[in-house]
């Protein structure tokens, strides 16, 4: 490994913004085909973006790129705190999905038990959510940093039981709440023509942002991650950082879950982000980041987020159904890890050194 | 590994501690179960029940013990499974024979262990990716494929469905007065050949030595002259292959292809193996104690079931609350055993 200096600050960024870039120039191509060579006059391009009215007679955005952006919210606010978890932890946490039903679950309940849902209420409700959450996640983050059990492991136990935690919570019911407010948080808030999850997630990743900047957390989880005991021997606590990687988790996770309920306006225990575990860590390796832990971006999990939304519109945009987009992502997924792994990029790096355009290497692997 | 074979009375290995720890539980909670519940526990049938329903999970999770003491995880066994199965049920009925019905099973599971392998050792991709991608793909296949459940109309096959072996000496004798012999099904036969080959592979074969000595420290194996990316293919393929097989067993079983096949079955297999004492960092673990993993898994479920809690939540709860105390066991217990080995 020759010395890890990167270009303009990119380095790591590098794969999700090319394949950000492939799918937006598959995209253009696709649109030219469509306008110029079908003369198809139905056929709306992708990247339209029009104002509309909804039923609540907003003027609100709509399009494919609006609905990626909105529909990636939970994902790409997952993806933050698995980041953190993975940087600290070298391992990843597989039961965000049944812990964000358990969020969603306590904070429907807590509205339902409320006489009326006001901005009070929903605040109420939020918090506890993210209480249980955050318990949840310091039970999990208790398994790995004091019982030094490997992340997939521990969280295989939340995993397993979780979604039927968050059924016991409501009586095995899929109660429903109605109220502006939740619908605010879900879609829109009137008079802002931009999706509120949208908006969460940039409030988000600038509370990030602000922890990085303000306290060593960064420096901290990094170090954690790249060798904990030489960590724990520079003064660095090495259990308590990993603990709280996994409650800032929480913290994500009953974000995420409040999102996802406010945009059915129900809480659904058995569906409700399912499968979104696998796909928060797909983020966060498509983002550049080392699954083994160590040096992290947290940008890069986000572009990693979008990356995979866009993936998902693309191909329903394609006349793909639900069901069958799984094929189709597995094999562009392979495609890009293929494309990042080390091996192939030594290999491409020797032929580009072999065609006399030697660059400074660009590694995208964490630290070793 | 590092008890060394010439001290006179020789400790007990990580390995062969965490499996007869599983194993000590299971018989215990079976005593617990026959004591409490009684009736359909003490028959032998119940056993045999459980290893019906569970054939291809302890093939699955063979597979997944295998990969994990290589200190790899592969999710997509669960997903190539439920995609052999409806593979084969579509081919038999379009009017296939039997035996070609096998070699798709047996090259689809190839396949994917070969791909994935190739990825994973050769270009040094992370596992849980890539079997991800993989667990995605065939899923999505499966779907693609139909996504109405299809039942198999092969007459062949549905007798070869059909054959039970009899064991009568453990039958017993129904309230009516009929006596009813125990049944095991033809893959449970499998299941229990698998269990005995890895057992084998494991222990005696320099291949399966191999694997612990990858999954315990890489680059001691390196240095011992092991050539650990062709080792660590050979782990997918092993595992692409065994669920090739835990397909067509599941389709002995069930005979009806379904996009929802097999869902969860990576995770109980996982859980399976864990509970067997594998430890997921790789070089400790045992296929003996993976198939008691499995025997207990269920057991619990049953037992959860026949004490009346019926509700669909009682299972995972306590699936999940088992699966918290065994890891909780295993890590105190060996964390005990390592401040030992260092005072």
């Amino acid at each position: 490994m020759k010395n890890k200096k990167t270009h303009g600050g990119l380095g790591q960024l590098t794969i999700p913004i090319i394949a950000l870039a492939l799918l937006v120039l598959f995209n253009v191509v696709r649109d030219l085909i469509f306008i110029y060579y079908f003369k198809d006059p139905n056929y709306v391009s992708f990247f339209s973006i029009e104002f509309t009215r909804n039923n609540l007679d907003n003027t609100v955005l709509a399009g494919n790129l609006i609905s990626i952006i909105n529909g990636a919210s939970e994902l790409a606010i997952l993806a933050m705190g698995m980041t953190l978890v993975t940087a600290a932890c070298g391992g990843q946490d597989i039961s965000v999905g049944a812990a964000a039903a358990i969020a969603g679950s306590v904070f429907v309940k807590v509205l339902k038990s409320s006489s009326s849902i006001n901005g009070g209420t929903v605040a109420i409700a939020f918090v506890s959510a993210c209480i249980v959450a955050m318990l949840f996640g310091s039970f999990n983050g208790t398994l790995v940093a004091v019982f030094k059990i490997q992340p997939m492991i521990a969280t295989l136990i939340l995993y397993t039981c979780g979604r039927s935690i968050a059924y016991w919570i409501n009586g095995g019911a899929t109660p429903t709440v109605n109220s502006p407010i939740i619908t605010a948080i879900g879609s829109f808030i009137p008079g802002i023509p931009i999706p509120t999850p949208v908006l969460i997630v940039i409030a988000v990743s600038l509370l990030f942002k602000l922890i990085f900047k303000f306290t060593s957390l960064e420096l901290f989880t990094q170090s954690v991650g790249i060798n904990g005991s030489a960590a724990r021997l520079n003064g660095i606590n090495s259990t308590f950082i990993k603990l709280l990687s996994f409650i800032i988790l929480g913290v994500c996770v009953a974000f995420s879950g409040t999102i996802g309920v406010s945009r059915l306006g129900l809480i659904n225990h058995e569906t409700l982000l399912l499968d979104i575990e696998m796909d928060t860590i797909l983020a966060v390796a498509i983002g550049g980041n080392s699954l083994g832990g160590g040096k992290f971006k947290i940008g890069g999990s986000i572009i990693g987020a979008y990356v995979i939304q866009m993936l998902t519109i693309t191909l329903y945009a394609m006349k793909v159904s639900s069901t069958d987009v799984k094929a189709y992502k597995a094999i562009v997924i392979v495609l890009l890890v293929v494309l990042g792994s080390p091996v192939v990029k030594a290999k491409f790096e020797k032929v580009l050194s072999y065609l006399g355009l030697n660059r400074q290497s660009i590694s995208t692997k964490g630290a070793q | 590994m590092k008890m060394m074979k010439n001290m006179r009375k020789e400790p007990l290995t990580d390995t062969q501690l965490l499996m007869s720890i599983t194993i000590g539980i299971f018989i215990v909670m079976y005593l617990v179960a026959i004591i409490f519940l009684g009736g359909g526990f003490l028959h032998a049938q119940q056993i045999f029940d459980m290893l019906n329903d569970n054939a291809s999970l302890i093939i699955v999770s063979c597979a997944l013990t295998i990969v994990m003491i290589g200190g790899g995880i592969d999710i997509s066994v669960g997903a190539v499974t439920s995609l052999v199965v409806m593979s084969c049920v579509l081919y038999l009925n379009s009017g296939g024979n039997i035996f070609v019905s096998i070699l798709l099973a047996l090259g689809i599971g190839l396949g994917f262990g070969l791909v994935q392998g190739f990825l994973i050792s050769y270009l040094e991709i992370q596992p849980f990716i890539v079997t991800l991608a993989g667990m995605f793909f065939a899923r999505g296949m499966t779907t693609i494929l139909s996504v109405n459940p299809q039942k198999s109309e092969h007459s062949g096959f549905e007798k070869l469905r059909e054959m039970k072996i009899e064991i009568p000496f453990l039958g017993y004798t129904a309230k009516n007065g009929n006596f009813v012999p125990a049944r095991m099904e033809l893959g449970v036969v499998v299941a229990l050949i698998c269990v005995v080959f890895i057992f084998i592979l494991l222990k005696y074969i320099r291949l399966g030595r191999n694997f612990y000595a990858m999954g315990g420290n890489q680059q001691s194996a390196l240095m011992l002259g092991i050539n650990v990316k062709r080792t660590r293919f050979f782990s997918y393929v092993i595992s692409g292959l065994l669920s090739g097989i835990s397909g067509y067993v599941f389709m002995m079983h069930t005979g009806a292809g379904n996009a929802t096949n097999a869902a969860g079955m990576e995770m109980n297999a996982i859980a399976s193996s864990i509970i067997g004492g594998t430890l997921l960092t790789g070089g400790v673990g045992n296929v003996i104690g993976t198939f008691f993993g499995t025997l207990t898994l269920t057991t619990i479920k049953k037992i959860v079931v026949s004490s009346g809690l019926n509700d669909p939540w009682w299972q995972s709860i306590t699936t999940g609350g088992m699966l918290c105390f065994f890891i909780l066991l295993q890590s105190v217990v060996l964390g005990k055993r390592a401040k030992k080995k260092n005072s």
